[in-house]
Formats: structure tokens, C-alpha cells, sequence
């Protein structure tokens, strides 16, 4: 019923946008020549710049691709390390990134999340502390992954925490790591939901927690699944923290998030197999790299689905 | 919209459990013995160190024992904070890590598992084929710092290219016994060389890569890569000799010949299932030496080798018959 009267105001709707599509378009295009040569110039390098990246993974997923043919097999996914290249995989590995990419996720979320909501609704800039720590956590998000290796080490493993070598404690050392990235994902996301959303809530009687629970953190969600991705796909990578803390190279049972009985990561066994002598355990470092694509691709797909779920537009 | 966060939450939680279903699952019936052995140190030894607790593993399904690659300096250092078991050393311990260890009441005794021959490579174009010990020390000295290979006295043939140097990080007993054998004292080399830390293979690209290259690093690394690198025979008083595993097991292969170890702590040696898996190591060491593609140990050295662990075991407590 409510189809018919409705068709004609679409229907202008869509002729006045093509209208004025066509007529910006036109006046676009009266442009001089200089300019236009230039708009072109400029196309061109933003076509170059995406090409460089897409070049430089094409590069790697390639080169990993051919050198690891060999090896790949779905074996790979089930057998444990080994000495021996025929037998060797990287299912203990593979287990103990899983683990440790999922004590980062839900370390990284609640906190990353609750300091950009302090952050953004809560602190009052006008004073230096706050902006002291905003400051820090920008400057955190540059500094190098061996730092937090050793003070994942000194504080988590040893010293205050005494965790041990477990994979809890490789989590925590892969959050500090990733946490300012999320920080400041999810500080993006906050800012970017409109006030008059926050104004409307707050008019009807809602408080100012009600918001930002109700209105406010679902908005937001989109963006911060973005910053969770970038924080995870950088720990699923990362090898020299997690020498320190403890992940081993040569692990041939699952590991547990809390056993001390020690526990790998794909990208230490990968360096493993890679420094080995024979050519076999080269080939298999490939194809370990190969199965950390699918890994990270799997589970960013994830997160995108996720993502894609809550996207709204204003 | 609740009904997605409830899909979410249930496909999160069933996530975790099939991770946590998958490593009750690695549990199974075993022989009796269960803990964990933990073995950390020289990334030299590690391959069989591994393929021995992957053996090891196959008869004691509860025994759980890891392998670590910190290089045999670092190894010493966890292992005397008492971190670790067993201790792989591609050198002796030395006496300001015994004090270390002795400090936090670790004691431990050296079991020789496989011996090595470190192995001097350069370039296959390089025409020179022998160097004397005091050669190899003019090139690695910590002061002369020479720049080209024609400026290395009394080499034969003469040869002139740029000398690019490749070798292990500090942390390496390979670095602590080279330095020690070639330059007289144990870390004291030329610091303007190409680190490589643990990842031999570097030494091998660069070395292929470079006409006046030059490297060093265990017999298997060479054996692998026979072509890309020539090995140097070593003239250590008596004439050249070149790395083989003849040359090491009649000890003609001097000054660079040297012994692969494992250091057990007496704590651990209490536990059987360390000493079932220390057991097992020497039953099974030559086997596996020569599938991981080690030099094994000779007759006399095996049967002493075996004569110590049981000393050991002997004061350790109750020991178990293999």
C-alpha cells in the first residue's frame, strides 16, 4: 500500500541527483587544459603509490608461495614441530599463536576501549595530565618491539607479575605492545560519532554512561574492529618480544594458556626453520609463512564480517 | 540486533573450547613417567637435542620437553636462574657461569653428546685452499683490522679482494670457541664483521655473495651447503687439514675440532624422567647424530661419556636402569 504514492518522490529524487551529478560533472570538466593534465598527474601517482604496496605483498605472498609449493599440504596444520623435514608442521606452533592472539584480543579490547572512552568522553583536555598521557600513548605507539620484550620480561615474566614462561605472559607482552594502536582506533571511532547523537540521548533523560553504553560504543564498533585487526594482525608477526618471554622454539605438544610447560609461536618456529642448515626446512619456513597468511586472513575475515555487521551510516 | 551479539558471544565461547577440547586431547596413556624437561642453549646442538626429545616423546607420551635456541651463552644464563634442565653448549661452561649457577645452587656436570668441526668458508672463486691458525688470527684480530686478503702475511696464492667478514652473535659458543682458538682469548675479535646472531645461513649468502668473503660455523652447516662455500683446510702446526669427520674423529682436525655438551643440572637429575631421557640420549645419540647430520661421537668417547652419566646418576639418587 505504501509502495505506489511513494515511487513518483523516488523517482524525482533520483532524476534531480543525476541532474546535478550531470552538472557538476560538466562544469567539472570545463576545466582548463593545465589543470586537468595536472588532475591526471596526480591520479597517476595515487595509482603508482597503491601499486608499490600492492607490489611489495604480492612479492612476498609469490616468493613464499613458489619457494614453499613443495611443503604445503594439510599436514602442515596437523603435525607438531619435528627435527625431521618430512614429518615436521606447525600444529603446536599454530595452537600457541591462537592462544596468544586470543589473550590479546581480550586484554587489548576492554582496556584499549575504556581508555579511548576515558579519553574522548571523559577527560578534560584544558588539564597538562591528560594530555601528558595522550602524548605518551602516541609516542608508545612508536617504540620498538624488543622494548617491550624486555619489560615483558622484567616486570611480567620475572620480577612484580612472576608469571613464568607462559603463554599468558606472552599475551600480556603482545597487548602492551599493540595497546596504543587500538588507543587511538578506537579514539578515531568515538570522536567520529556525531554530537547531535550524544545531544539527543542526553536531552531524553539518558545519563551520560546510558550514552555511551547505548549509543555512543555501538556506533563506534566498526571503527574499533579496525584498530583490533591492525593490533593483531602486528602481534601475530612479532618474534622478538616473544623470544624473551619465553616461546621456544621446539615444542612437539599443545600448548595451554597457563601451563608452564612451554609453548611456541609460528613466527619463532618459521625464523627456527628458516636458520636450519638443511634446504628441506627452508622450503617448510616458506610454507610456514603461507599458513600464517591464512591464519591472519582467517581471522581478520572475522573481524571484517564483524565489522560489516554493525556499519552504519549517519 | 540481540539475537547477532548472541551469535557472536556463543561463536567466541565455542572457539575457546575447541582450543581448550584440543589440548586435552594431547594427553594420552603413557609409560609411567610424566613432567616436563625444559632445554634451552646453542642453536648448534639444538637439532639434536630435538630430534632426541622427539624420539624420546614417541616411548613417553607424558613427558613434555621443549627445545630452545638462545645460543649457549644465553642458554647458561637462563639455565643458571635455574629456568631451565638441561643446558645444550656448543663450548665449555665457563668459570663466571659456574659462579652464576653456584649462586643460585645450581650445580652440573658436562656430558659430551656429538663433536663438531668448526669450519672456516670463503668464496668457491677464492683461490687460497689452506690458512694457518696465525693467518685466520690476522684476519679476526680485534686490532689489525686488515681491509683486503692481500694484506694477510704469508698467504699463498696471493689474492686480492676486499675482506667481508660473516660470523655468529656473542651470545654463540661457536663465537666464544672460534675467538678463544684463533685469537687467543675467548670473545676478543674485530667488532666490524657482519653479525649474523644465530642464523647461520646469513654466513652462507654472504660468503656466496662476496668474492673476499669469509665465515665460520658447525660442519653441518658446510656439509648442506658444499658448492656455494669452500671449506678452508686449517694448518694448526702440522699441516692442512681439512674439516671431515675423519679428521675430527682422530683428532688430526686442530685447533678447531671441538666437542658438542650438555649440561644436566643435579637438580633435574633427581627427577626420572630427566634421567630416563638423559639415559636414552646416550643410548640413542649416535643413531640420531648421523640422521641430523652431526659428526657422532667415537667408540671411547661414547662409552665415557655413558660412564659419567651414570656417576652422575649414581650420587643423583635413585637412579632407573634404561
Amino acid at each position: 500500500m505504501t509502495g505506489p504514492p511513494e515511487r513518483p518522490s523516488t523517482e524525482r529524487t533520483r532524476l534531480a541527483t543525476a541532474g546535478a551529478r550531470a552538472a557538476t560533472a560538466g562544469s567539472l570538466s570545463r576545466q582548463p587544459g593545465g589543470d586537468v593534465v595536472k588532475g591526471n598527474i596526480f591520479f597517476a601517482l595515487l595509482l603508482l603509490a597503491i601499486a608499490v604496496v600492492l607490489f611489495g605483498l604480492a612479492a612476498i605472498i609469490v616468493q613464499a608461495a613458489i619457494n614453499g609449493a613443495p611443503a604445503l599440504s594439510f599436514d602442515l596444520f596437523t603435525n607438531p614441530s619435528s627435527s625431521l623435514p618430512e614429518r615436521a608442521g606447525f600444529r603446536t606452533a599454530l595452537i600457541g599463536t591462537l592462544y596468544l592472539i586470543l589473550g590479546v584480543v581480550l586484554l587489548v579490547v576492554p582496556i584499549g576501549v575504556g581508555a579511548a572512552i576515558y579519553l574522548e568522553e571523559y577527560a578534560d583536555r584544558t588539564r597538562w595530565w591528560n594530555r601528558l598521557i595522550e602524548l605518551n600513548i602516541q609516542n608508545l605507539a612508536g617504540v620498538p618491539s624488543i622494548i617491550f620484550g624486555i619489560l615483558g620480561l622484567a616486570f611480567i615474566v620475572r620480577g612484580p607479575l612472576d608469571l613464568g614462561f607462559i603463554v599468558a605472559a606472552g599475551s600480556l607482552t603482545l597487548a602492551l605492545l599493540v595497546l596504543p594502536t587500538v588507543i587511538l582506533a578506537a579514539r578515531e571511532a568515538i570522536r567520529a560519532v556525531p554530537p547531535s547523537i550524544r545531544e539527543g540521548s542526553l536531552a531524553l533523560g539518558a545519563t551520560q554512561w546510558q550514552t555511551i553504553r547505548r549509543q555512543v560504543l555501538p556506533a563506534s564498533i566498526p571503527g574499533i574492529a579496525t584498530g583490533v585487526i591492525l593490533a593483531v594482525s602486528r602481534a601475530i608477526g612479532e618474534t622478538a618480544p616473544l623470544l624473551l618471554v619465553g616461546a621456544t622454539t621446539f615444542v612437539t605438544f599443545n600448548p595451554t594458556f597457563l601451563g608452564d610447560d612451554g609453548y611456541s609461536a609460528l613466527p619463532v618456529l618459521i625464523f627456527n626453520y628458516a636458520t636450519r642448515p638443511q634446504d628441506e626446512f627452508q622450503t617448510l619456513a616458506s610454507a610456514g609463512v603461507i599458513v600464517m597468511l591464512v591464519v591472519l586472513l582467517a581471522i581478520n575475515a572475522f573481524a571484517v564480517w564483524l565489522r560489516n555487521r554493525y556499519e552504519r551510516q549517519w | 540486533m540481540t539475537s547477532s551479539r548472541w551469535f557472536a558471544v556463543v561463536a567466541s565461547a565455542s572457539v575457546l573450547a575447541v582450543g581448550v577440547a584440543a589440548c586435552g586431547s594431547g594427553g594420552g596413556s603413557g609409560g609411567g613417567l610424566s613432567g616436563t624437561i625444559r632445554i634451552d642453549g646453542s642453536s648448534t646442538v639444538a637439532p639434536l637435542s630435538e630430534l632426541v626429545a622427539e624420539l624420546f616423546q614417541e616411548e613417553n607420551p607424558d613427558v613434555k620437553v621443549t627445545v630452545g635456541t638462545s645460543g649457549t651463552g644465553g642458554g647458561f644464563e637462563k639455565f643458571c636462574a635455574g629456568e631451565t634442565d638441561i643446558s645444550d653448549a656448543s663450548r665449555s661452561i665457563e668459570p663466571g657461569e659456574e659462579e652464576a649457577c653456584a649462586d643460585n645452587g645450581i650445580t652440573t656436570s658436562r656430558l659430551t653428546v656429538a663433536n663438531d668441526a668448526l669450519t672456516v668458508v670463503v668464496n668457491p672463486e677464492n683461490p687460497v685452499s689452506c690458512m694457518t691458525v696465525d693467518q685466520l688470527n690476522q684476519v679476526w684480530d680485534p686490532q689489525l683490522k686488515l681491509g683486503s686478503w692481500s694484506e694477510i702475511k704469508g698467504l699463498e696464492p696471493s689474492f686480492d679482494a676486499e675482506l667481508t667478514l660473516f660470523g655468529p652473535g656473542t651470545d654463540s659458543g661457536t663465537f666464544d670457541y672460534f675467538t678463544g682458538a684463533v685469537n687467543g682469548e675467548e670473545g676478543a675479535q674485530r667488532s666490524d664483521y657482519n653479525n649474523v646472531g644465530e642464523d647461520d645461513n646469513q654466513t652462507v649468502t654472504g660468503v656466496q655473495g662476496a668474492d673476499g668473503g669469509m665465515g665460520y660455523f658447525g660442519f653441518s652447516y658446510f656439509e648442506e651447503n658444499e658448492g656455494k662455500v669452500k671449506a678452508l683446510e686449517i694448518d694448526g702446526g702440522e699441516g692442512c687439514v681439512a674439516p671431515s669427520a675423519e679428521t675430527v674423529r682422530d683428532g688430526s682436525y686442530v685447533p678447531l675440532r671441538r666437542g658438542l655438551f650438555i649440561y644436566p643440572s643435579a637438580e633435574a637429575l633427581r627427577r626420572p624422567e630427566v634421567q630416563e631421557f638423559l639415559q636414552f640420549y646416550l643410548y640413542r645419540v649416535n643413531d640420531v647424530a648421523a640422521q641430523a647430520g652431526f659428526i657422532a661421537l667415537t667408540g671411547k668417547q661414547l662409552r665415557e661419556a655413558q660412564s659419567e652419566l651414570k656417576t652422575l646418576l649414581g650420587s643423583g639418587g635413585e637412579g632407573t636402569a634404561g
